[in-house]
């Protein structure tokens, strides 16, 4: 056998890293090998933009009378949470294939398998980001605040939905079945999205529901990234948001992992 | 260090906050170098046995130790020493055969120049160069269990856990998997092989316990137990029960190794397959009783349980429930 050495001299933090990158890109030529998930994740809030954009714009009224610019970062916050799903959803397959047990007996990095599945979202969020933004520009989407806010909201974005795909991870992990992981998220996102500044303002809700519609995370980031995106100040919802983020991550992240360690 | 390669010591694992008892009290010694056999039907607990020594699952009760390591307190040092393959071939259907040898080989923390030349080279040596880049999904069954056995070897690990390798192979697969065993047995490698299947025990292991329910109820070499059961099972097939009922009387005389019938079907164990049937037969034919069909045929694992424990292997299967759904949903998609 001529075989360079097996034996490599990383430390146990590099190898944690390193183990993180390897799931990261398997999930990642998963994707490219079944190219229908990610159609069908840029497809949805397409139909979205056009629906909300033609359909309903004429009986939606906004402060500023632009409906389609006050749209489409809500749109974009929407398309990162629902994509944020499919974190659950490769999660719970990866278990039911068995390939976590795999994964559980090799000397890897207990963290990688949930952290790789995230980070690989992320990228995948990124693309939808990128496409969406110019289905937007295509319809009159136009931004008033500059490229560098655009790219400050675009990474506010990101950050709260990657926090969030760790609650998600742990619907995955407890989740029978992808099915079921789907059929449990679903009610969950559902409220927070549409009962939100996403698609109207919150001022056209019953009074009831302001308070929550105002102050959930969700309205939180959809308002500060349109903040950001128009050039209009909003209040402290960037730093409401990111506190959001923080928090949810704190919160699900050792849920997620504790999960993981038991999970079978 | 210790001179087997694995340990168990009283090994307990409940299920279901302890209504299912899956593995009750099970201790044994796999010496280095040898392929050690863990023969029982579904649901007899090897499974659960091989998820605790890899560090899969964790012991409720008792130790085991694997190449010296404890599994609950040394679990890294463990997954160092082990690979593992198995009946449900965890390979990702959405890589390469190649991308998957990659990735373990990664995950298992060698230099990625080793990693690259030690994948290319055990999908050669498993036959599989030729479909190296193709996505996994395309793989044959047989194709698969190679690739498998070939994730669990990148890292030349020193001991090898098989898990029904060759569950649900065709015999041509089953003959080039048991090849490759015997292969790395050769090469000093201790493998701990889990089976359903008699022959497949008698062919690659040494040293064989038999689980039932969890629980250790033969052990010896392959030669010890089939000499408790004899060489040859004679099945003589009848018009009617009744026939098979009145012939049993005779036929036990014959050997004193076990006798079933079961519908018109009458089987016993001998030791001297073609002369026991000589007097079998002429016993029968004095007696007037018809026989319409008659075969000679190796003891299964079928036959060791219905003379080991008075049941058939099958039928543990039913009252056996496997821990949660999801295993039951990947049993029932192989």
């Amino acid at each position: 056998m001529n075989l360079p050495s097996p034996l490599s001299t990383h430390s146990t933090f590099r190898w944690a890293v390193s183990d993180v990158l390897t799931i990261a890109r398997r999930n990642l030529l998963s994707l490219i090998r079944v190219p229908v998930t990610v159609v069908f994740s840029i497809i949805q809030p397409i139909m979205f933009v056009v629906l909300f954009r033609y359909v309903f714009s004429g009986v939606i009224n906004v402060p500023n009378g632009d409906y389609v610019n006050y749209l489409i970062p809500g749109i974009l916050v929407q398309t990162m949470i629902f994509g944020s799903v499919g974190t659950a959803i490769g999660l719970a397959e990866d278990l039911q294939k068995g390939l976590i047990e795999r994964f559980r007996a090799l000397p890897m990095a207990r963290l990688a398998v949930l952290a790789g599945r995230t980070i690989s979202d992320m990228f995948r969020n990124i693309l939808v980001l990128v496409v969406i933004t110019g289905v937007g520009l295509a319809v009159g989407f136009r931004p008033g605040g500059g490229a560098l806010a655009y790219a400050g909201a675009s990474l506010l974005m990101l950050f709260f939905a990657y926090c969030l795909s760790w609650g998600f991870a742990f619907i995955g992990l407890v989740a029978p079945n992808a099915e079921a992981a789907q059929a449990i998220i679903f009610p969950l996102i559902f409220p927070l999205t549409f009962a939100s500044s996403i698609f109207v303002p919150t001022l056209s809700m019953p009074g009831w529901l302001q308070p929550f519609a105002n102050n959930q995370p969700i309205s939180q980031t959809a308002d500060a990234v349109r903040g950001l995106m128009l050039g209009q100040t909003h209040d402290h919802s960037t730093l409401i948001a990111i506190a959001w983020g923080v928090g949810a991550l704190l919160l699900l992240a050792p849920l997620s992992v504790n999960r993981y360690r038991k999970a079978t | 260090m210790s001179t087997w390669a694995v340990e168990a010591h009283h090994v307990v694992r409940t299920f279901n906050d302890g209504d299912v008892r899956a593995l009750n009290d099970v201790s044994l010694n796999v010496p280095t170098g040898e392929v050690f056999g863990l023969l029982g039907p579904n649901g007899s607990g090897k499974t659960t046995m091989v998820r605790i020594l890899s560090t899969i699952l964790a012991p409720s009760g008792g130790s085991a130790t694997v190449n010296g390591f404890d599994v609950v307190k040394q679990p890294q040092q463990v997954r160092k020493s082990i690979g593992l393959a198995g009946q449900y071939a965890t390979v990702d259907e959405n890589l390469t055969g190649f991308e998957n040898l990659r990735m373990v080989g990664m995950l298992n923390h060698l230099n990625k120049a080793y990693v690259v030349a030690k994948s290319r080279q055990l999908l050669e040596d498993f036959g599989l160069d030729f479909a190296a880049n193709r996505i996994t999904k395309t793989y044959s069954g047989g194709m698969r269990r190679r690739l498998d056995l070939a994730a669990a070897l990148v890292a030349s690990p020193p001991i090898l856990f098989l898990d029904e390798p060759t569950t649900g192979l065709d015999p041509q697969s089953r003959q080039d998997l048991w090849a490759i065993i015997e292969g790395l047995v050769e090469g000093g490698t201790t493998v701990l092989l889990t089976t359903q299947y008699l022959d497949e025990a008698d062919r690659l292991a040494k040293q064989l316990v038999v689980l039932d329910h969890g629980q250790i109820i033969a052990q010896g070499t392959s030669a010890e137990l089939k000499a408790q059961m004899g060489a040859t099972v004679l099945a003589m097939t009848f018009a009617t029960q009744a026939d098979a009922e009145r012939a049993r009387p005779f036929l036990e005389r014959l050997s004193d190794k076990p006798l079933n019938v079961e519908g018109s079907v009458l089987e016993i164990s001998v030791d001297r397959g073609p002369a026991t049937t000589a007097d079998a037969l002429r016993l029968i034919d004095a007696e007037g009783i018809a026989v319409s069909g008659l075969t000679l045929r190796e003891p299964s694992l079928d036959d060791v349980f219905l003379n080991l424990t008075g049941h058939r292997a099958e039928d543990v299967v039913a009252e056996t429930s496997p821990p949660s759904g999801r295993r039951a949903k990947r049993k029932a998609r192989t």
